[in-house]
């Protein structure tokens, strides 16, 4: 098999997750891209990994264990960000990171606006 | 050491020579096979990405890995496949699900599911598409991955990954272990912190509501986990 179609594979689902990270405003959604962006890169591991292991006699078949090592940090990575998730719209009744501005910087020094008692109650998607 | 040096170069010389006999317009079963399993999970991939109803993302996220763990088999990673079928399919999409439901998305199309600046993505995203198949192609258009059966078997079975994790990569692995009960630890404190803290708020205030002060201590705590 030609290296280029895993590789081609790869960049195309990287940069799908890219489009969903930037473009997505459900926190959960962001996730997801994530994890799209996470399996993008298990692709190119195990693809070089299946390549180096033929080309060289000794190998210590780094890609396929940096592959296994991707997914369990994924998998870690998920349970503590669906914590957050749900800490967050446990707190402001929603899950839109639009709206989760409090640390952006604004133009002048003046204080960040403190969100609105109705803005915690609408629960949006 | 000199046969072994012998084969090495005799194994690379056989790739050479076949990159140079396998060309694009020639694709082998298995290439055949490698691309409309890449053309599926591609394009579950971009629906998941596209579709404004949020289950339906996440079912169409069980389709893209799915589809990725085909391609591992193709790759004669099998180990690596069913670990994905295992953790990707098997967890994480329920966990997501679970999150989608836990947070009240909505069943039906939800029309604010894209944010504003959905064209700015695009043109990042198109571009960093372009750029990334464009290198890749002129780095590897010539290289050919030998699939077929050699003295050590497959590359990615069972025992050839069992075998290197635990003899070249038992500390990373170890360490992982602590990692995955960092993880787990950080989850409970995540979830139960807000727990404790809501409670002491509701009780000596009227049950329902909340005062300001622990809801911006919740924030803060929040805050703080997300920027690490």
């Amino acid at each position: 098999m030609h290296l280029a179609y895993p590789a081609v594979l790869s960049a195309l689902l990287f940069s799908t997750g890219l489009y969903g990270v930037l473009a997505r405003r459900n926190a959960i959604l962001v996730l997801m891209s994530v994890e799209l962006m996470l399996n993008a890169v298990n692709l190119n591991l195990v693809a070089f990994d299946v390549w180096l292991s033929k080309t060289a006699q000794d190998t210590l078949h780094s890609g396929q264990a940096l592959t296994l090592f991707t997914i369990a940090i994924a998998a870690a990575e998920i349970g503590i960000g669906l914590a957050i998730v749900l800490a967050v719209y446990r707190n402001r009744g929603t899950s839109d990171i639009d709206k989760l501005r409090d640390t952006a910087e604004t133009d002048d020094d003046s204080e960040p606006a403190q969100p609105e008692p109705a803005e915690k109650a609408e629960a949006t998607a | 050491m000199t046969l072994a040096a012998a084969t090495v170069t005799a194994a690379h010389a056989t790739t050479t020579t076949a990159a140079e006999t396998h060309g694009f317009l020639s694709p082998t079963g298995v290439e055949i096979a490698f691309l409309l399993v890449g053309l599926v999970t591609f394009g579950a991939a971009i629906v998941t990405v596209t579709t404004k109803q949020l289950v339906h993302a996440a079912l169409w996220l069980v389709v893209t890995l799915g589809g990725l763990a085909v391609e591992y088999l193709l790759l004669t990673a099998e180990f690596i496949a069913w670990v994905q079928v295992l953790i990707y399919v098997g967890s994480v999409v329920v966990l997501l699900l679970f999150g989608l439901m836990l947070t009240r998305a909505p069943i039906g199309r939800s029309p604010d599911a894209d944010s504003g600046n959905r064209w700015a993505a695009l043109t990042v995203a198109v571009a960093a598409a372009a750029a990334l198949v464009w290198v890749v192609v002129d780095a590897f258009r010539t290289t050919w991955i030998d699939l077929g059966d050699t003295a050590g078997g497959a590359a990615g079975s069972t025992a050839v990954t069992g075998a290197s994790l635990f003899q070249s990569w038992v500390l990373p692995f170890e360490a992982l272990s602590v990692l995955l009960l960092a993880a787990l630890v950080g989850a409970i404190v995540l979830s139960r912190k807000t727990k404790t803290t809501a409670a002491a708020a509701t009780t000596p205030s009227v049950p329902g509501t909340r005062s300001d002060k622990a809801d911006q201590a919740d924030a803060d705590q929040a805050d703080k986990e997300g920027a690490r």
